[in-house]
């Protein structure tokens, strides 16, 4: 089956100047951070990412890069959680500060119609989900993990827009005990969606952590089934330069043997299950 | 973004002619595309690609970079095209654009900085050629060759007597006297020396107590090792009379003026290019401003002028 390949970025990348408007605790320690980018915000597509500038960052040089949650107007959102210097330093930013971004930058999930999406997210993961399920020519299913009901998030944001919505978490705290996959595995086969019994053919948009990534990606090489993952790497420069968000990755019918580096930040971060090419370490 | 027209900007490299000062250090602007996304790479003095030897390279295994205070350790390990990708892939598009093109080279074997340069030159579109011979994180060539005053000898002769191109070594900071390598350059023929290339450096994750990166050690560049480049650059330019081109952790026009002042004719910027893109049209139009606000009409006169 030929795929598509994932959304060019057909819209001008640019450094835009913009102004933090909102800054609020959303769930835990996850934070939505919104800001006026009127140039970049009307031209994100679901997936695509912005790099930001952290202002408050003292010895940190880097931007950061961040899946764009929700694009309103010339309001642009993030979702993160305060995990390194990087990030705990955003926790600072507040209304009226300015910063810039660089965006939008890299290719996002493909947009096509199809027939069952199901999206799968991990923690905030979530973040790079959103805007595909408004996005998307038909609702469906996302399954969201997390370690407990604190990384479950945005549920009624999903389900506004008619998505039913599928909680596993590590600690039994929300949903089914047990990582996404477990919680996955049973529901799809119960419906047809994978199995002998198999009537539909699914489609899946995945972003979290690289173990969930590895674990969709490993069911749906077996199933033979079109699965989207959205690759999480250390970035530098954001835009194809420093190359160190290196991925090794193959054509989808060349052996693993054949691998090749893929820039994530320019030529990802979406790619088809069957290019990526994992770390024996991961 | 135009010259005032009682300023001149330009400077000369061996044959090689910038109309402004200002270039960017090799690896840090990819090979010309990348950055035409966002800025007008014409308006560079030069542009200098990411380094080029014979045959097609992976580089190193991930993790490749880290951030530390005030800078960032990479070990990318070189890879790229090889010459005849590099020719077919990047030339048309550079030859689309005004801009000189400096290609960095290297090369495993003495031999191959001589084939490679020799190859480079047949090329319409090569403006001068940057030689390698300080990269950290390559085991073969590299820093083996920039920390040996023997075998930097050998690697600019072998590249001189294989092109007319400026050639342009670029040196090590991690050599006992630099004043004594940049001499080698010009005794041998090189038409200028750009320095500094990344500091040899390390970083350990406390939590794994394993290294950060795949490669165990990096280069650290980033403001970081300004300071650094500032003196290496100022001992350099007082042992040669061939140009110096600094580069360092520039960040803003001001530490482009302090490398000039020590002695550099032509200046490059770096990292910082990776989290402010517009880095080298802010250097360029904050040396003008320096100029016009301290009298100088000439760029040049500002190359070497320290007050001691």
């Amino acid at each position: 089956m030929a795929e598509p390949a994932p959304s060019p970025n057909t819209s001008g990348i640019q450094q835009e100047p913009v102004t933090i408007t909102e800054h609020a605790v959303l769930y835990g320690e996850y934070r939505l951070l919104s800001m006026d980018a009127p140039l970049t915000a009307p031209h994100v597509l679901g997936g695509q990412f912005i790099h930001f500038d952290i202002p408050t960052r003292a010895d940190r040089l880097l931007r950061r890069p961040f899946s764009v949650y929700k694009t309103e107007g010339s309001t642009l959102s993030i979702l993160y959680k305060p995990v390194g210097r990087g990030t705990r330093a955003m926790v600072e930013l507040k209304p009226g500060d300015q910063t810039s971004i660089l965006g939008p930058l890299g290719r996002g999930f493909p947009l096509h119609p199809v027939d069952h999406p199901m999206l799968v997210a991990g923690g905030y993961g979530m973040a790079a989900l959103y805007m595909v399920a408004e996005s998307l020519n038909t609702t469906g299913t996302i399954f969201m993990g997390g370690r407990s009901s604190e990384d479950i998030l945005c549920v009624d944001e999903f389900e506004k827009i008619g998505w039913n919505v599928e909680i596993a978490t590590v600690d039994g705290s929300r949903g089914t005990q047990g990582f996404v996959t477990d919680l996955m595995d049973p529901w799809l086969e119960e419906r047809g969606y994978t199995g002998k019994q198999k009537t539909k053919e699914p489609t899946f948009y995945a972003c979290g952590p690289n173990p969930m990534l590895k674990a969709m990606w490993q069911r749906a090489l077996d199933s033979d089934t079109t699965a989207w993952l959205s690759m999480d790497r250390h970035m530098g420069c954001g835009i194809g330069a420093c190359l160190v968000c290196v991925q090794k990755v193959k054509d989808p019918t060349a052996t693993p043997e054949e691998w090749r580096w893929s820039r994530v930040c320019s030529e990802g971060p979406v790619y088809e299950s069957r290019e990526i090419v994992w770390e024996a370490h991961e | 973004m135009s010259n005032p027209p009682s300023l001149d900007m330009q400077v000369q490299i061996g044959s090689l002619t910038m109309k402004n000062p200002v270039t960017v250090a090799s690896g840090t602007f990819g090979y010309g595309p990348e950055y035409a996304q966002l800025v007008d790479i014409n308006a560079l003095g030069a542009i200098v690609v990411k380094g080029i030897c014979m045959n097609e390279t992976v580089g190193n295994q991930t993790p490749r970079s880290v951030e530390t205070a005030s800078g960032m350790i990479n070990a990318i390990g070189l890879p790229g095209p090889g010459v005849e990708g590099f020719v077919k892939k990047y030339i048309p598009f550079l030859n689309e654009h005004s801009v000189p093109v400096i290609v960095n080279i290297w090369g495993k074997t003495l031999e191959e900085y001589g084939e490679v340069a020799k190859r480079l030159s047949e090329i319409d579109g090569v403006d001068g050629l940057e030689l390698n011979v300080s990269c950290p994180n390559v085991k073969s060539g590299g820093n083996a060759f920039g920390t040996n005053p023997e075998m930097l000898a050998k690697v600019v002769s072998i590249a001189r007597a294989n092109t007319d191109l400026p050639i342009i070594p670029k040196l090590a900071p991690n050599i006992p006297d630099v004043g004594l390598f940049a001499r080698i350059c010009e005794e041998q023929g090189a038409d200028a020396v750009s320095l500094i290339n990344s500091v040899p450096a390390m970083a350990i994750d406390i939590e794994t107590r394993k290294p950060v990166l795949a490669n165990t050690f990096g280069g650290l560049t980033g403001p970081a090792i300004h300071p650094i480049a500032v003196k290496q650059v100022y001992e350099a330019s007082q042992a040669i009379s061939i140009p110096v081109i600094g580069m360092g952790g520039i960040q803003c026009a001001d530490d482009a003026v302090e490398f000039m002042i020590a002695g550099a004719t032509a200046v490059a910027v770096g990292t910082a290019t990776f989290y402010n893109p517009n880095t080298f049209f802010e250097v360029l139009a904050g040396i003008e401003s320096y100029m016009t606000k301290h009298g100088f009409t000439s760029v040049k006169d500002l190359t070497g002028s320290l007050i001691n």
